[in-house]
């Protein structure tokens, strides 16, 4: 028994600065694990913008790369865009330009850029997404009207879609609030799109109550009393409506309600409101990441360029609103250009004071549902 | 839980109710034997084998076209290598860290050795929306360590490093959890016997402890991998969907989804349900082979 | 972490437990400990009145109770049905049992939203089993029982998986033997192989029900989503966090990481108290 013990205190006396060794070199050792694989990864970017910042002065580099934060449904928009831009930028500049993508949730999207994603630009749903990069400093004041349109490019709006036929006679906003009428709509607090939706809404009410806040509030009530599905985003919210058959109608962006009727041509069906909202997309320089990559130049060509008449077409024909009048009016066949508009800035004075009044906690959508 | 088999079995005093009891306990058997499969194979139906035939249905209901050019889409591929790059980072790591943490908490006594398990677990219980956030938190434009990063001009989130570091973090535990109660169960008689003797733990490790556990190693490897190959929350946070370059197939599925592009988001998926019965393929190859020769050893 | 020292009362005599303990202890921090104490930094800046406000918020207490009682009937399922298919993978032969047992992992390979979106197509009233519910008058998907199925899903594998190794350790001839003693076969069960599963299904109802109460992407496709009925906790931080609110997000996932680990925690306690009767009865 004593002999069993000595033998167990040795053997913890011994553990114990082996236990210290293993400790700290393992430490380093799995500490140096990860670390080798960023430095691997650090020096390629750190080449590559070394070979960016020497274009500011010398003679340019043959080939630049930049990175477009964007949403979700402008993938098509934005590929057939790029194909376009290089084109441009290579007569313009000689240079091959690289454009790598990212989609996601415009929300989502912003947060990433905000805690470290190196954007060059950002092309996001909302101007309040960008407006939380300028808070962060990642973007100069002002950029607002850096590009023409409050650098909103494009445009859509908010419509209807219903099953073929419109079984439940759905005209406007009134006839959805009805009893036993089902809407999908994506969630205010997850989804900056679903935002549009809630504001347009609004909108309506305000106008056919003479701006009575009260009675608005009940509309609105009703509204998301008749809420079936509130899916965290526009997509999941399609899929509801589309592919499992809820509700008999869905809330949607116009160009998310076209691609809908291009993929079910005899399911569905849009309907455009008598009022509803001009929905803005922003988009902007990332000032912090393009002055470190030296990219600002092709950053700014690539947000400039938007507005050409070749990147306004593609526009229409993506199913975005063109900024520009004069193409707008040639797509007037798909769009329903007499819709009556209110937009962000005239009508709810700004972002910042529509988020405070209507979305932020315990606003106007969280006492929907206290109960 | 009422007892459905009253008699006292007591066969060596009274043989001949025994023997009643012992046919009735057989038919029992029977009996039971095809209720409980059927209940097995009823809820694996329902439970797991309809959404996978949804996902084929949808992956495939707009031609094989289609569904072959979303799976050989150089962005798809991109996202596939990342993804077993990942993966396989997961699997080295986390089997490395399972190995020592289940014979750290089976074979030895010590203070705070449940504290230490559940640490261990704390990874399954995180939702993978916050073990992303972590992340962001250490090393993203707000974290504490986003100065140092930047000074040696480092990346870890929105970049490769991201990806795996929160591949493995998720995965943690698979190996160490699969290890340890089939350790536990084992006891330590046979390496304190062996230690007693003069071996070292090495070999101590190789010639008993491993032996014991190869198979339920096995299955910790299996699920840690599968896992990895299927990880999209934590992931997602932090890889900043960067296309070509920091999307994995989860998150490439995700996007074509939000593109209205059903049919090509589940084409995509397919090829991780090919991928996860690949490996299940595999395993029941080894394991088959391995008792195969363990039968043969005994004999 | 220097409680960890080697309890003086019993002796070791197996080798290596420095080293083990070091590789062990360097990982479990490097990858887990510290990333997460980066959420109590964050945590340092928000004052205990607005932690308080954030994790009492009325929309989020409602989540809590949802996604408890979801995560909590989804384990249940899993343990009884999970202990069954080990069982009947262990101990029976017959045609497909290979296939089942295959098929075992794949809620884990299948990316989440993969399969939430699956599992809501099937169980939505237009769904081939949704419908069937349909007609007597049940919804599943878009109700706290879309959300219990999809947590079923995912944590099938834990249970199976657990109890799978430690069935297959366990030699059939005991349960043999009492079969032949004439004990029935819940019998046989309750004395001869749940004692010996049991740490092993407590392990798997534990990690079942953790990764339930954390789960997002599958869950939010088939939850429907709306506050005070359907909306769990983890879509309450995405909210959060979509308003750019970090210190709301962090605490309320510092509600849900104290409630998974007390969880863990009394499960792995429970667990070894089991273990040390076990093997005080064998002396």
């Amino acid at each position: 028994m004593g002999l069993k013990r000595m033998n167990g205190m040795n053997g913890f006396k011994e553990l114990n600065g082996l236990k210290k060794r293993a400790l700290l070199s393992l430490t380093l050792l799995v500490a140096a694990a990860p670390l080798a694989a960023c430095g691997s990864n650090a020096s390629t970017t750190g080449a590559a913008a070394d070979t960016q910042g020497a274009s500011a002065d010398a003679s340019k580099p043959a080939s630049v790369e930049i990175t477009n934060v964007s949403y979700d449904p402008t993938r098509e928009l934005y590929e057939a865009y790029n194909k376009i831009f290089q084109t441009h930028w290579k007569e313009k500049s000689g240079q091959d330009v690289t454009i790598v993508q990212s989609h996601g949730g415009s929300g989502k999207q912003a947060r990433s850029v905000l805690e470290g994603n190196e954007a060059d630009v950002v092309t996001l749903a909302l101007e309040q997404d960008v407006a939380e990069l300028e808070k962060g400093g990642l973007i100069e004041p002002g950029w607002v009207d850096e590009f023409d349109k409050q650098s909103s490019p494009y445009t859509s709006t908010i419509v209807f879609l219903v099953r073929k036929g419109n079984p439940k006679g759905i005209k406007d906003w009134d006839d959805i609030v009805k009893p036993g009428v089902e809407v999908i709509t994506p969630n205010p607090k997850t989804s900056g799109g679903a935002r549009w939706n809630f504001l347009a809404a609004w909108a309506y009410a305000q106008e056919h109550d003479g701006s009575d806040e009260a009675k608005s509030t009940e509309f609105i009530k009703n509204l998301y009393n008749n809420v079936t599905v509130l899916d965290t985003g526009a997509r999941g919210a399609t899929t509801t409506f589309v592919e499992n058959k809820q509700g008999d109608v869905l809330l949607a962006w116009e160009n998310e309600a076209f691609l809908s009727i291009k993929e079910h041509p005899d399911d569905y069906e849009i309907v455009t409101p008598s009022i509803s909202i001009l929905a803005q997309p922003s988009v902007a320089v990332v000032d912090e990441i393009a002055k470190k990559r030296g990219t600002e130049e092709v950053s700014k060509e690539y947000l400039q360029y938007l507005y050409s008449d070749e990147a306004q077409k593609l526009a229409g024909d993506n199913y975005y609103r063109p900024s520009n009048p004069d193409i707008l009016s040639q797509f007037s066949d798909t769009f329903d250009l007499d819709l009556k508009l209110v937009n962000i800035d005239d009508d709810f004075g700004g972002w910042e004071a529509a988020t405070e009044k209507f979305f932020a906690d315990s606003a106007i959508f969280d006492q929907i549902y206290q109960k | 839980m009422s007892d459905p088999n009253p008699i006292p079995p007591n066969p060596a005093s009274i043989p001949q109710p025994a023997a009643a009891a012992r046919n009735t306990a057989r038919a029992q058997g029977r009996t039971a034997r095809l209720v409980l499969i059927a209940l097995g194979v009823l809820f694996i139906l329902v439970m797991l084998v309809l959404p996978l035939i949804t996902v084929c249905v949808y992956a495939l209901k707009q031609g094989w076209d289609v569904f072959s050019n979303a799976i050989t889409d150089p962005y798809a591929i991109k996202a596939l290598q990342l993804t077993l790059l990942a993966t396989a980072a997961a699997v080295i790591c986390n089997t490395v860290f399972g190995l020592f943490a289940s014979w750290t908490i089976s074979k030895f006594h010590f203070r705070g050795k449940q504290f230490l398990t559940t640490l261990i677990d704390i990874p399954f219980a995180i939702s993978p929306v916050i073990a992303g956030l972590v992340f962001i938190l250490v090393f993203g434009r707000i974290g504490w360590a986003y100065d140092f990063l930047q000074a040696h001009d480092l990346k870890v989130v929105f970049a490769v490093p991201g990806v795996i570091l929160a591949t493995i973090f998720v995965t943690f535990p698979f190996v160490a959890r699969e290890l340890i109660p089939l350790m536990q169960a084992q006891g330590s008689d046979e390496e304190e016997a062996a230690a007693l003797m003069g071996a070292g733990w090495w070999t101590i490790y190789r010639k008993i402890t491993l032996p014991h556990i190869k198979w339920g190693l096995l299955y910790g490897i299996i699920l840690c991998t599968a896992r990895a190959l299927g990880e999209f929350g934590a992931v997602s946070v932090v890889s900043g969907h960067l296309r070509g370059k920091t999307n994995t197939l989860p998150l490439h599925i995700e996007i074509l989804f939000s593109e209205f592009q059903l049919t090509a988001a589940f084409a995509v998926s397919s090829i991780l349900v090919a991928a996860a019965i690949i490996i299940l393929i595999l395993r029941n190859i080894v394991e088959f082979k391995g008792r195969k020769e363990e039968h043969e050893h005994v004999r | 972490m220097g409680s960890l020292k080697p309890a003086r009362k019993k002796n070791r005599v197996i080798p290596g437990f420095g080293l083990s303990m070091g590789v062990t202890l360097s990982m479990l921090s490097l990858i887990v400990m510290i990333p997460l104490l980066s959420i109590f930094v964050v945590l340092s800046d928000v004052g205990p009145a607005d932690l308080w406000k954030a994790i009492s918020d009325p929309q989020a207490v409602a989540a809590y109770k949802i996604s408890l009682l979801c995560a909590l009937a989804a384990a249940l399922v899993n343990a009884v049905f999970g202990t069954i298919l080990a069982w009947i993978i262990v101990r029976y032969r017959f045609p497909g049992r290979r296939i089942l047992d295959g098929l075992i992992e794949l809620p884990f390979a299948l990316p989440t939203a993969v399969a939430g979106i699956a599992l809501t197509t099937l169980y939505a009233d237009s769904g081939w089993i949704g419908r069937l519910f349909a007609g007597i008058g049940v919804k599943i998907a878009y109700t706290p029982v879309g959300i219990t199925i999809a947590l079923i899903f995912i944590g099938i594998p834990f249970v199976v998986r657990s109890i799978q190794p430690v069935l297959e350790k366990l030699d059939g001839q005991y349960e043999e033997a009492a079969t032949m003693l004439g004990a029935g076969l819940l019998r046989t069960f309750r004395r001869v192989v749940f004692p010996e599963i049991r740490p092993a299904l407590l392990t798997g109802f534990g990690l079942a029900f953790a990764r339930g109460l954390g789960e997002y992407g599958s869950v939010i496709f088939i939850a429907g989503n709306i506050p005070y009925k359907t909306q769990i906790v983890p879509l309450v931080i995405m909210s959060k966090l979509e308003q750019f609110n970090y210190g709301a997000a962090t605490s309320i996932a510092l509600v849900m990481i104290v409630f998974s680990f007390l969880t863990l925690f009394a499960i792995n306690f429970i667990q070894s108290r089991l273990n040390h009767a076990a093997k005080g009865a064998e002396n």
